[in-house]
């Protein structure tokens, strides 16, 4: 059975309100950068303030909170973490490789080029030479 | 009969934490991840040869505490504006390790620690490109990757 938030004890309830405020404060400062940071790439750098500890606090707030309010181990929100942290580099891969890929096809300066086997590869004493 | 036990005995856990810790359900679980494991093996992955696999605890904590690190300082970074002469940037690493499990296991430390993201991976010098949110020395961020996470990895994966 579950007890109503109102009767837990006052320091799980300080713990779970933590970090809850900490998951959900990072989840939205990840947006606001998701949103304001200048170029593409920066802005990839947002969302993972959401994906690592943003879910992570949640998560543990969830699990504070049911484990005490129902009196038994409930720690299947792991799998939640666990999921999203294995699978958000590849989405995170495929956007980056994405934009990568059309950087370098339309030649834009700052943008790291791609050698393409060994024969396209400038030789290395030459660019010893020129550094 | 088992051809990847890890795999089995982690898909049974999660098995039994989504459904309770039962009787019923280890078995039922088991069963489950019994069939599906094989359904694995006929996709042949390769098999990851854990060599130190006792260091994987203390790389969790490790990167578990670089993460909150990275965390404070890139939500600082969105909050506050970027300090003056401070700008983001592309990196090449060279990498030393070759273990396909290492190397995912690498992209996924790196793309979820906010501030450096996994770009791609050159199987030809082994290299990786990466994007950092804040390239404040070169070299350390070099030496943060290849110090720190590289070197456990190589121990575990040997």
């Amino acid at each position: 059975m579950i007890y109503p938030a109102a009767d837990l004890p006052l320091s799980v309830a300080l713990a779970v309100a933590f970090f809850l405020l900490v998951g959900a404060a990072l989840a939205l400062i990840g947006a606001i950068g998701f949103l304001r940071l200048p170029t593409f790439y920066e802005r990839l750098h947002a969302p993972a303030l959401g994906t690592s500890w943003g879910i992570g606090g949640i998560m543990l707030a969830s699990m504070i909170y049911f484990t005490v309010s129902s009196s038994r181990l409930v720690i299947h929100e792991i799998l939640i973490g666990i999921f999203v942290t294995v699978t958000t580099p590849i989405t995170f891969m495929l956007l980056a490789r994405a934009a990568l890929h059309r950087d370098r096809t339309a030649r834009r300066d700052g943008v790291p080029r791609k050698y393409v086997g060994p024969e396209e590869r400038p030789n290395p004493e030459d660019v010893s030479d020129a550094s | 009969m088992l051809p990847y036990p890890i795999l089995t005995i982690s898909l049974t856990l999660m098995w039994m934490l989504l459904n309770g810790f039962t009787l019923g359900h280890l078995i039922l679980g088991a069963l489950v991840a019994v069939f599906a494991s094989w359904a694995m093996a006929s996709l042949r992955p390769d098999k990851p040869k854990l060599n130190k696999w006792y260091l994987l605890p203390k790389l969790f904590f490790i990167v578990l505490y670089d993460v909150a690190l990275s965390n404070i300082a890139v939500a600082w970074l969105i909050v506050r504006g970027r300090a003056k002469g401070r700008k983001a940037g592309f990196l090449t690493i060279p990498l030393e390790i070759k273990d396909r499990t290492a190397l995912a296991l690498l992209a996924i430390i790196l793309t979820s620690t906010p501030g450096s993201v996994w770009l791609e991976y050159d199987s030809y010098d082994g290299s990786i490109l990466m994007h950092v949110l804040d390239l404040e020395e070169e070299e350390q961020w070099v030496a943060t990757i290849k110090n720190r996470y590289e070197k456990l990895l190589m121990e575990i994966f040997a």
